[in-house]
């Protein structure tokens, strides 16, 4: 019966094409402008790294100068609070890093030297956040803090130092250094890039990751966001390190809640021992936040964002309102051939069946010009936004959304119409077909 | 096969009530040709609808084929409609995007009937009206006269108990209005019991009993002239009607 339902309905698009077209577009149009938003919401939303967001927390500690404002602590740490707990050891796995920049001199000598975003980080930094390597490894945890002059290259800039090859042992000239490449990353992007949402949300992955340790022999300087409460140092580099300026991203792994909450313990020690020595001048307020907290903390989703995803529903709510009457029209005129089936026999349970059949094709058939028009839609935004790309591109989870959302909603239309024409007297529209 | 007892169909509106049929009683018995005959608006149409159970009543009982059909609800209306009583519309009433072959298949779809006997039905009866070899047509492509005959090969098809047929040559030439009733004749003949609604005398007298209808009540019966029914046993179809 179902193929039969299929056929009418087919029947039936062909006989009225104009209001079928009518029908398809009005759904095609919110569907598109829906899933266009919905999309961008979705990519921006999502749970980056949804295994571990519960064990992985941004570590906050409130060092800020009296007159400070906010009634939220910095999102980074300096480099003394970042290098104590670090020697500290106290979380299952631990990254203090931050983004530089070097130049990268290419083996291949046609190829001239560039600039590249590397992230300083301690080697915990690969498999807490589970980067996957296409090559080799991290480097070994010895190497964090001996200044060894290792580097993990993304897949991008191996592809093109060394065309995608096994680049694993060779070296590679950055600055005036010389680095042995341990390993290479397969293609990561996490979206958003939730460690680091200092410098953007939606960035790129960094094109190659070297030891933190390096930071005092190379004499290091953040190139992401830096803030100072109080005085910027001397002037030297080591005045700098010694400062109450945070530009140092610290998370820690800390699998369960007993872990979270010695964790948040010892922080809170910490802050009062530096109390005594005269920092940390206001009440204490120290923070450990999951990835789910931190990307709300941190406005990943903006309530811009929230609102036009709410205009688009409604705007989608109108366009199946209009549906909805044309779809009444169409059943309507067909009146005469429901009396003549009633006649025949059918029963308004199956009837009704057949009319959903109807209005299901036409909502898949909205549904697939509703991809269309996101997909255009979301060119538009890749054009538009910058790192447009990496949360405006449909994936196999939207487009099935989007059908499956055209499809209820087409069906959800066309309910109260195949209600109404069901229930007409079958002996009405007999005489006047 | 058909019996109705004192029906009282009443149409309301907000200001006025009609009384389409009042104590309305008929008996049609199995094998009978009924002409139902009357002016406009004298009911015939609305006792049609009643018999073929498009339509409710108000009071009285009705009993087709031997079962109380007067407080069924719509899903058994429905299924009685589908498996034993045929339909003939003055206007064909055939769904113009479908062909011949599907037009005689839509009642038996609604029978859960598998697709080889639904076949078979449609093959025999487009043979039995004489239009096996327009079944890929559509209705806009034949004739009035064929048109009607494809809507008597889907009544057929369900091998429906009785016919119910409204004006069935009412849009119809002489010449091809006697062919659907020579048609029809032979259905009966077959077995099969024919109500049929006309204005036209010359229809009646073909069948084996007319009744008059007026204002909504029966005000004769009487056998006609020509071919007074009785039982198919007894006597030869044709010899019946001369």
């Amino acid at each position: 019966m179902f193929i039969y339902n299929l056929r009418l309905a087919w029947l039936s698009v062909r006989r009225n094409p104009i209001l079928s077209v009518l029908m398809v577009g009005a759904i095609a149009i919110g569907i598109g402008v829906s899933t266009t938003t919905l999309t961008v919401y979705h990519l921006m939303s999502g749970n980056p790294i949804p295994d571990k967001s519960n064990q992985l927390y941004a570590v906050q500690l409130d060092s800020r100068s009296k007159e400070a404002t906010s009634t939220d602590p910095p999102t980074q740490l300096n480099y003394r609070d970042a290098m104590a707990l670090m020697h500290a050891h106290r979380a299952t796995r631990q990254t203090a890093d931050y983004i530089t920049s070097l130049v990268v001199h290419p083996p291949r000598v046609e190829q001239k030297p560039f600039y590249a975003v590397a992230r300083v980080a301690l080697s915990d930094f690969f498999p807490m956040f589970e980067v996957p390597f296409q090559y080799g490894s991290p480097w070994e945890k010895a190497d964090d803090e001996s200044g060894a002059q290792v580097a993990v290259l993304s897949h991008d800039l191996n592809q093109k130092l060394f065309g995608g090859a096994n680049s694993v042992g060779k070296s590679l000239q950055l600055g005036d250094r010389t680095f042995r490449i341990v390993g290479v990353l397969a293609p990561w992007s996490p979206t958003p890039k939730f460690y680091d949402l200092e410098n953007n949300h939606f960035g790129d992955t960094e094109d190659l990751f070297i030891p933190f340790g390096l930071t005092v022999p190379m004499q290091l300087q953040s190139s992401g966001n830096t803030n100072c409460y109080g005085s910027a140092g001397d002037g030297t580099f080591t005045g700098f390190l010694n400062s109450e300026c945070n530009w140092i991203q610290f998370w820690v792994e800390l699998p369960t809640q007993a872990d979270r909450d010695s964790y948040m313990q010892f922080l809170n020690s910490y802050v009062q021992e530096q109390k005594r020595v005269g920092r940390f001048p206001r009440p204490l307020d120290n923070r450990l936040q999951n990835v789910t907290e931190w990307l709300n903390f941190n406005h990943v989703v903006s309530d811009d964002s929230r609102a036009l995803v709410a205009l688009a529903l409604l705007f989608l709510g109108v366009c199946m309102l209009n549906t909805i009457g044309l779809i009444l029209a169409k059943f309507l005129r067909r009146s005469p051939e429901i009396g003549l089936r009633r006649a025949l026999g059918a029963r308004r349970s199956v009837l009704f069946r057949q009319y959903l059949v109807e209005v299901g094709i036409i909502g898949v058939a909205g549904g697939l010009g509703g991809l269309l028009l996101a997909w255009l839609g979301l060119w538009g935004v890749r054009n538009l936004i910058s790192d447009g790309a990496r949360i405006a591109h449909l994936d196999w989870l939207m487009v099935g959304a989007a059908l499956l959302l055209a499809l209820a909603a087409s069906i959800a239309a066309g309910i109260y119409p195949a209600w109404r024409v069901i229930r007409m007297a079958p002996a009405a529209y007999l005489k006047v077909q | 096969m058909l019996k109705m007892q004192n029906i009282d169909k009443i149409y309301r509106t907000d200001v006025v009530q009609t009384h389409a049929l009042s104590s309305f009683s008929l008996e049609v018995r199995e094998g009978e040709f009924v002409a139902i005959m009357g002016p406009s608006g004298s009911g015939k149409t609305t006792f049609l609808n009643i018999a073929g159970l498009l339509e409710t009543f108000d009071a009285g009982t009705y009993v087709l084929d031997g079962k109380d059909v007067s407080h069924l609800n719509d899903d058994q209306r429905s299924r009685i409609r589908n498996e034993r009583i045929g339909f003939i519309f003055q206007g064909f009433n055939l769904i113009p995007d479908l062909n011949v072959y599907e037009n005689v298949d839509v009642p038996l779809r609604y029978r859960s009937m598998k697709a080889p006997e639904r076949d078979r039905r449609i093959r025999e009866a487009l043979e039995t009206v004489g239009l096996a070899s327009r079944m890929k047509h559509v209705p806009a492509q034949l004739s009035g006269g064929q048109q009607q005959r494809v809507a008597i090969a889907r009544a057929l098809a369900g091998e429906p108990r009785v016919l119910l047929a409204d004006e069935p040559t009412g849009n119809l030439d002489s010449l091809m209005a006697r062919q659907v009733l020579d048609l029809l004749e032979s259905i009966n003949d077959a077995g099969t019991t024919i109500v049929m609604v006309t204005h036209d005398p010359e229809l009646a007298r073909r069948a084996h009993r007319s009744v008059h209808v007026l204002d909504g009540q029966l005000i004769d019966t009487q056998a006609a002239e020509i071919a007074p029914f009785q039982p198919e046993s007894e006597v030869e179809p044709d010899a019946a009607r001369g």
